[in-house]
């Protein structure tokens, strides 16, 4: 039951399209459909490589060489992660923008034009400060998990430094750079916030807007196959880079770490170059949003609107936890404690919400609340399911983690010792795996409370949460009234999810 | 020590005049995994109060037993009588909680989550007084150690809060996996007189698996060897080392050697002399001797049996006692096991006999009579 709902947005999808086949055919052979797509797959190449480019020089800084205090850049420059990109888009939009921060200051000099943010290279640059960190983290891991004796082993053999690094530290490091860069395209692909914001025509905001504007619900569902075909493509890709990075698994034992390459008189450019990316992506949002925060305090903030939005998100978060947990539950105990390829399947079910795009799940279920479950359609419990379901495989990723660390021996302990099956998971199996279920459950309503295209199509009416709060004052220019709520999302949503990105690094 | 251990004999017949109530009894058990068969028809009867290992290789089937006995798994055919009640075979499949067996686990899977108290106490469910907690603790060796973590304990003490935690709903039956292997070897020692002694006085049934023939002669009171999902031999821990059924039950169970030799009926002869035979049998044979049944010194034996001289070929000495290869007429060799002193060197030319029992099994072309 569980899986059917988890599998629903994609089979929903395909069935609305096959209501009207010609038209879906028309639809995804359009001219525009070619140049949708070839747009947000150039934006994803355009960050991928960037970030890549970016991040892989800067995971061997921190970790091979001779930084001065290596390991706080790594910590501050992993940190923008935590900012959701929607959020650093409203700050350059506020920064760099018409009528922003920039401009004011530049007016009185008589500069009334400035260089655009909007548009492909304003999406370019932002997607890329929010999403370098995950291929940071991604390699910084695996550089550190590097076996160091086969670096030793062909260094010995006669091999000069820079050939040892291309023949074997960079093909050990090319699964961790493939998924990295993998997540950064997934993540690109799927956004809808920050490139709506920066009116960057890509494939999420084509949907939204066809959404919006027209009542062919049948048009909206072929783009949304096409998107959910290029993310597919995406993970298969992924998953296949996963698969190569079980090759390369360094031996057992507590491995030398090797001596830190020194830098020289490198190290001024390269604390440069450190320093300019932590003022890119963090000093900066951070800054403009207290600058706005405070001119938005100094003009009267309504904080009434603020706190039901907050409460809004709280709301609609805390019961999707508690959704995806009871869920998250049933699912991990079948394939946990049953594996069997009927569970598996379960499983990856399971994890098909987390693959689609935000924006998909939202509108499969806005069809199925349309054209099933009327009722339901724009209600909270609506709202609720989609979130549910989007995270589900955060839920399911902890959940299962901590059910697979109670060992079948203490269950089996319990029933030798007159405890039925319920008994035994009440007394034993619940309580061990209680940080697990709460962690998963943690993680699910952080996400739920950053989530903006799903929340946008489905939250009811008259329901603001802090993220569409950011979103629509933003997009009418609201500057002040968007800073309070981003800047809570951002506090509250960052120390756990700094804490969960170290330690997913750490495993 | 427990009542019945100190009672004199002649009471003992005047309470109890039949045989040993039988506890547990298995007959035919089947279990296969796929296409691997871990059982084959196991049968075995348990008396009251007494202490049973279950040995064999790994792979063999002996813990599948022990967890078909628990209820962890379903056979596929045989069943399972418990004090006479049927609680496995013909539809019957009663439910691990309700058999009354107690397990101690191979690696005593203690609730991480539960102090040593509340350990000891789970299976006594609501009814869970604080006396039998301690009465319990105090048995193991661990009185007023109820409020400690678990994951404090020393391996010996948690093998101790394992063993109270299995006993304290009273079982019929107490099961132990591989009970001492997760200790290190000083320990395993000292555990195994403790834990022997501790079921002992409660008076308690138990069935052990083990793949340690030390450790199953040692402190059981009849031994089953397992192979290939089948018991080839059961007995007390005397009748399974010096009268193993076949040559792989002699290996499994200490040092063996064998000397070809003639059968003639009851009688075979090898070059030590001449032994009964089970079993009838005419032809070549393989006589099966443990290397302490083969006596060596400069003179002969004292009450004037039969000896051959032989020459030492090499020496393993081992403190409390060594190891001897001899040279026979012959020129077969064999080990002898004797005390320590005095050492015998390569080169020594001492004499040799047979002093204890010895094994004849076919080998070679042999003719099977028909028992008269």
């Amino acid at each position: 039951m569980v899986a059917a709902v988890a599998a629903l947005p994609a089979a929903y999808l395909v069935i609305v399209c096959a209501d009207d086949v010609g038209a879906t055919v028309e639809t995804i052979l359009r001219s525009r459909t070619l140049e949708m797509t070839l747009r947000s797959a150039g934006l994803a190449a355009a960050v991928t490589a960037t970030t890549v480019a970016v991040a892989v020089p800067l995971a061997f800084l921190t970790t091979r060489t001779t930084l001065p205090g290596a390991r706080a850049w790594a910590t501050l420059l992993s940190l923008p992660i935590v900012i959701p990109s929607y959020v650093g888009a409203y700050t350059y939009v506020a920064a760099l923008g018409p009528s922003g921060m920039l401009q004011d200051l530049l007016e009185p000099l008589g500069i009334e034009r400035l260089p655009g943010i909007y548009g492909f290279g304003g999406a370019w640059l932002v997607l890329s400060l929010f999403t370098y960190p995950l291929v940071l983290i991604t390699v910084r891991s695996a550089i550190v998990r590097l076996d160091p004796r086969l670096e030793e082993a062909a260094l010995v053999a006669g091999r000069s430094r820079p050939e040892v690094f291309r023949t074997v530290t960079l093909p050990q490091l090319r699964p961790a750079i493939g998924a990295g860069g993998l997540l950064v395209a997934l993540y690109v692909l799927s956004d809808f916030g920050a490139v709506s914001l920066l009116r960057f025509q890509s494939f999420t905001r084509e949907i939204y807007i066809s959404f919006q504007s027209s009542f062919d619900r049948g048009a909206t569902a072929a783009l949304g196959l096409v998107l959910v075909a290029l993310t597919l493509a995406l993970l298969a890709l992924y998953t296949r880079t996963r698969r190569q990075g079980g090759y390369y698994r360094s031996s057992p034992g507590a491995a030398r770490p090797p001596r830190p390459a020194p830098l020289g008189r490198w190290r001024w450019p390269a604390i440069g170059a450190c320093s300019l990316l932590a003022a890119l992506a963090l000093a900066l949002p951070l800054g403009v949003l207290l600058y706005w925060a405070g001119k938005g305090i100094g003009d009267a903030v309504d904080w009434g609107s603020v706190g039901t939005a907050a409460w809004h998100s709280l709301l609609a978060g805390g019961l999707a936890a508690a959704v995806a947990a009871v869920a998250a539950i049933t699912i991990s105990l079948l394939t946990v404690r049953y594996p069997s390829p009927a569970s598996r399947l379960l499983e990856r079910a399971g994890y098909a919400g987390y693959a689609l795009p935000g924006i998909v799940v939202a509108l499969a279920l806005v069809f199925f609340g349309t054209r099933i479950a009327l009722p339901l359609y724009q209600t909270l419990a609506m709202l609720v399911v989609a979130l549910a379901i989007h995270f589900l495989p955060l839920a399911i990723a902890a959940i299962s983690a901590s059910l697979l660390q109670v060992p079948p021996r203490l269950e089996e302990a319990a029933r030798t010792l007159g405890r039925g099956p319920v008994a035994t998971f009440a007394t034993v199996t619940g309580p061990l795996a209680a940080p697990g279920v709460a962690a998963g459950a943690a993680l699910v309503l952080l996400y739920a409370v950053k989530e903006l295209p799903a929340t946008l199509l489905l939250a009811p009416a008259e329901f603001q949460t802090l993220a569409t709060q950011v979103w629509t004052e933003t997009t009418f220019g609201q500057y002040g009234g968007a800073a309070i709520p981003a800047l809570v999302l951002v506090l509250v949503a960052a120390p756990p999810l700094y804490l969960l990105s170290g330690e997913a690094v750490h495993e | 020590m427990s009542g019945i251990e100190s009672r004199p004999v002649g009471v003992d017949a005047l309470e109890e005049p039949t045989e040993p109530e039988t506890v547990l009894r298995v007959v035919g058990l089947a279990k296969s995994f796929g296409e691997i068969r871990a059982l084959g028809g196991v049968s075995l009867e348990l008396r009251r109060g007494e202490l049973c290992a279950l040995i064999g290789p790994s792979g063999c089937g002996k813990t599948t037993l022990l967890r078909l006995i628990a209820g962890l798994e379903r056979p596929d055919a045989g069943s399972i009588e418990l004090q006479g009640a049927l609680i496995s075979g013909a539809g019957v499949d009663l439910a691990p909680q309700r058999r009354r067996i107690g397990m101690v686990f191979q690696d005593f899977a203690l609730f991480p989550h539960l102090d040593v108290g509340a350990n000891v106490a789970y299976g006594l469910g609501r009814r869970a007084g604080e006396r039998r907690v301690e009465e319990m603790l105090a048995l193991v060796g661990l009185a007023g150690a109820a409020r400690r973590p678990v994951h404090e304990l020393s391996g010996g003490q948690q093998q101790r809060v394992a063993l109270a935690r299995a006993l304290a709903p009273s079982p019929e039956l107490i099961l132990l996996d591989e009970p001492f292997s997760n200790l290190d070897a000083s320990l395993r020692q000292q555990m195994r007189d403790e834990v022997r002694a501790i079921i002992l006085q409660a008076g308690v049934t138990a069935l052990f698996v083990t793949h340690d023939q030390e450790e199953a002669l040692s402190i059981s009171d009849r031994v089953a060897v397992i192979r290939d999902g089948r018991i080839v031999q059961l007995g007390t821990p005397e009748e399974v080392y010096s009268r193993p059924t076949d040559r792989w039950a002699a290996e499994f169970l200490g040092e063996i050697e064998v000397l070809p030799g003639e059968a003639e009926g009851v009688w075979a002869t090898c070059e030590l002399g001449t032994v009964p035979v089970r079993e009838p049998i005419d032809g070549d044979v393989g006589v099966m001797l443990r290397p302490e049944a083969i006596a060596l010194d400069t003179k002969g034996p004292p009450d004037g049996r039969p000896s051959v001289v032989a020459e030492v070929v090499s020496r393993r000495y081992f403190g409390h006692d060594q190891l001897v290869e001899v040279e026979l007429p012959s020129r077969v060799r064999v080990h002898c096991r004797c005390l320590g002193l005095p050492a015998w060197h390569p080169g020594d030319r001492v004499r040799v006999w047979l002093d204890g029992p010895a094994m004849v099994v076919p080998d070679g072309p042999t003719v099977t009579r028909e028992p008269r």
